[in-house]
């Protein structure tokens, strides 16, 4: 079995980085400000692989760099160095993060799909739910409006948002449907490949439930490979096999979930677990 | 009232020094060599305000000749204040001949309508544009809309016209249809009415389209496959009117409603010059296409 | 044939926020597990038998020392192996079992015990027939079936806990107290469970202070103390 996804040192640095800015940073310096250049370090030098219908989480503080990793993958950022090669785009044989604007935007489309936090990036108020899925479906090449929402009444009957209201905007949804409307958006080319980034934070306790509930069915059903962003420790140990635990933009530790919970090595990693309500 | 001699008869040819009439060519040139494509251009100060029609005429003063003979109409007619002081503009510029028959025209500017009679290869029509961007509904920023027309991502428009379906049962696009040129750009065809748009589809004549405020060139050359977007099951379709003109009784003509003084509403040919032409038996040779063929005589 | 060997295996925790503490564990351990063989593994609490068992399935990373598996796929260092190379192997052929159900919320019991069939397999459908075989066999009241574990009793989920890890025929099976909380006749049938295992080959580590079961399972023991083996018996059955 090969990587479906592999990431070799991926940077994404702001401002002008000097020549040492990498080695001043990071969590030994517990700071990702360069303190010569002022140059900020979101993340440097990650590198993993994923394998497929692996779930891989991604662990860590705010301002650790852990959504900054996803988006970069998932090109809603500019990389300032790496690389990352998924199987399914020319074999795995390209970096796609040098991939021209159109290419990308093939791999968006056919390849991922991304969960916000806020539903208001992943979703357009102004369409209809249906027509937040249609636009995944148009940009894979469907025009015919007809299977088009027999997709999106099937999508949305998966993720159990009532269809009866496929054509009202999210904007009058609660907050659990809208993300359950982003997910059946995420999904509606079939992807390899599903990032999700903190996307029960700010969900009441039962909402969350059923929404990790629905992710973890639909991984089970589908296959999907995902990576789980969260700062909560429960959602990855209930999520993932693995997990990357960041901090200052870097990765301190990696290994198998159960592994990272209970026998944590690196000393944040260990205050992260004692943190565990 | 003071003549103003001096002035007066050192105005350049067509109003437009020669040297902005290149760049406004050169930029024509470039919008025949990529269909559809918006192309920026300099919009000059015209002695009228931006919006009024200035992107015609830009267009008019660079390509017009002294042998053109030049007809504009607004809204299908001849007669509109803005076409009559347009025409009246463009004819003490150049000195050129006008018209109001379209067969005879060489040179045609337009707002909102293409003739009902077809039109040549030796002629060339003008739109004025007010909103040169048919993505500005559904993308507020110009960089995200120029990128977008770059990569060809139109998945947005195609929602626009999928949820004005779910929300009113088809596609409500009254004028200004969206389409797609050589099956690349799409393209705001300016305020004409469906009933035109399938005109503009491999059509004989050069179409080229200004937008003074916008400051943006665009063109449809001859023979270029024009196609308003629909889905595969919600197809295009042009005006229904429910009935004929009450002046001749034709069908195949996009009509205007009147009231007329008793209160009655009644259907009328908008083309002021095809009207007038089919009121006084003359012979006209419409455009043709299937849409309007589908239409019972 | 041995599955297992593990040579001078150690494990000690290093504590960061204590001051960087080092606790020891386990100390040059060594044994072998036979294809087929049944260890039990004995010792007082704190001696070590749980941090063992969870060195042998990576959720322990060991300090020192190797454990070699003889996988079908050829021979591992569970110590050193990657997290994909454990990840293949905990779901085709190494079964963990701990002594308390910690399962995912919100799942039912019989989805709980399907699902590590189910992820082999690809049939839910018949994953979930053999889930229901195995509570039954275990005597689960069918009321159960369709609830949530986490709400049953000790003993309810030490049922699930069993059916759970033998229902996808594991190769190597390391089992915590697998008849601490059971009745007698539920303690017979688990029993039995895991010698038809045996039957097949499957390789067993079991935790247990009970001598009953030590008794009819275990083909050898293994004693702990203070992180370290002190006497191996082997038994005949």
């Amino acid at each position: 079995m090969s990587a479906l996804l592999r990431v070799r040192n991926l940077t994404k640095i702001y401002g002008e980085p000097g020549e040492r800015t990498l080695e001043q940073t990071g969590p030994e310096w517990n700071s990702n400000i360069c303190p010569e250049t002022d140059s900020i370090v979101a993340c440097a030098g990650v590198s993993f692989d994923l394998y497929p219908g692996e779930v891989l989480g991604i662990v860590g503080e705010s301002g650790s760099g852990k959504s900054t990793v996803v988006k970069l993958l998932y090109f809603d950022m500019e990389k300032t160095a790496g690389s990352a090669w998924l199987r399914p785009y020319n074999d795995g044989r390209t970096n796609m993060l040098e991939a021209s604007g159109q290419q990308k935007r093939y791999i968006r489309n056919h390849l991922m799909g991304t969960v916000y936090q806020n539903p208001r990036d992943g979703l357009n108020f102004s369409f209809s739910s249906g027509g937040n899925i249609a636009e995944k479906l148009i940009m894979a090449g469907s025009l015919h409006v007809g299977s088009i929402r027999e997709r999106a009444s099937f999508l949305l009957e998966k993720t159990e948002v009532p269809v009866r209201r496929m054509d009202d905007t999210p904007a009058s949804f609660s907050g659990g449907m809208q993300q359950r409307v982003q997910i059946a958006k995420a999904i509606a080319n079939n992807p390899p490949l599903l990032f999700l980034d903190e996307v029960t934070t700010g969900l009441d306790v039962s909402v969350q439930a059923k929404v990790l509930d629905l992710i973890r069915e639909l991984q089970q059903e589908l296959g999907i490979a995902m990576i789980v962003v969260s700062h909560d420790l429960s959602v990855i140990r209930m999520l993932t096999d693995r997990t990357l635990v960041m901090k200052h933009g870097r990765v301190v530790e990696s290994g198998l979930t159960d592994q990272i919970l209970q026998d944590p090595q690196h000393a944040y990693t260990q205050l992260l677990v004692s943190s565990l309500l | 009232m003071i003549e103003n001699k001096k002035y007066k008869n050192s105005y350049n040819f067509a109003f437009i020094d020669e040297s902005t009439k290149k760049e406004v060519r050169r930029k024509l040139l470039k919008a025949v060599a990529i269909p559809g494509y918006q192309v920026p251009y300099s919009s000059p100060e015209m002695p009228i305000s931006r919006g009024w029609g200035t992107g015609g005429l830009h267009v008019t003063l660079a390509i017009i000749g002294p042998k053109d003979i030049f007809k504009i109409i607004d809204q299908g007619s001849d007669a509109s204040v803005n076409a009559c002081n347009l025409r009246e503009f463009v004819q003490a510029m150049t000195g050129c001949k006008t018209t109001y028959d379209t067969t005879e025209a060489t040179l045609i500017q337009t707002r909102h309508r293409i003739t009902e009679e077809e039109l040549r290869e030796d002629q060339i029509l003008v739109f004025q544009v007010p909103m040169p961007e048919p993505l500005r509904s559904v993308e507020r920023y110009e960089y995200r809309t120029r990128q977008m027309h770059g990569e060809a991502d139109y998945a947005k428009m195609w929602v626009s016209l999928y949820e004005s379906y779910v929300r009113h049962g088809g596609i409500m696009r009254g004028a200004d249809y969206p389409v797609k040129v050589n099956g690349r750009y799409i393209m705001a065809p300016s305020p004409i009415p469906r009933w035109d748009v399938p005109n503009l589809n491999q059509a004989k004549t050069l179409y080229l389209f200004g937008a003074g405020r916008e400051k943006r060139l665009y063109a449809v050359p001859p023979h270029t496959t024009v196609e308003p977007l629909e889905f595969e099951d919600v197809r295009f379709a042009i005006e229904k009117f429910d009935s004929l003109c009450y002046k001749t009784g034709y069908r195949r003509a996009f009509l205007d409603e009147l009231y007329l003084d008793d209160g009655s509403r009644q259907y009328v040919i908008n083309d002021s010059n095809f009207l007038d032409k089919i009121e006084q038996g003359g012979e006209v040779k419409p455009f043709i296409n299937p849409y309007i063929q589908q239409i019972e005589l | 044939m041995n599955i297992v060997e593990v040579n001078q295996l150690s494990k000690t925790f290093e504590l960061h926020i204590l001051h960087d503490k080092m606790i020891p564990a386990l100390h040059d351990i060594e044994f072998d597990i036979a294809e087929g063989e049944i260890i039990g593994l004995t010792g007082k609490s704190g001696s070590g038998k749980s941090s063992l068992m969870k060195c042998l399935y990576r959720t322990y990373l060991a300090t020192g020392g190797e454990i070699l598996y003889y996988s079908r796929g050829g021979v591992i260092n569970l110590v050193k192996a990657s997290d994909h190379e454990i990840i293949a192997l905990r779901r085709s052929e190494i079964r963990y079992c701990s002594q308390f159900l910690s399962v995912i919320p919100r799942v039912s019991a019989i989805d709980v015990v399907a699902e590590p069939l189910a992820r082999t397999e690809k049939n839910r459908d018949l994953a979930r027939s053999k889930a229901k075989d195995l509570l039954e066999a275990l005597g689960l009241p069918t009321a159960l079936w369709d609830a949530f574990p986490v709400t049953f009793s000790g003993g309810e989920q030490q049922r699930i806990n069993v059916a759970r890890a033998i229902i996808a025929r594991p190769r190597l099976l390391l089992i915590d107290e697998p008849t601490a909380s059971l009745d007698q006749r539920t303690k017979d049938v688990v029993i039995g469970l895991i010698r038809d295992l045996k039957q097949e080959g499957t390789s067993v580590l079991c935790i247990s202070h009970d001598e009953y079961t030590l008794e009819r399972l275990a083909d050898r023991r293994l004693h702990l103390q203070s992180g370290q083996i002190t006497h191996a018996i082997t038994e005949s059955i």
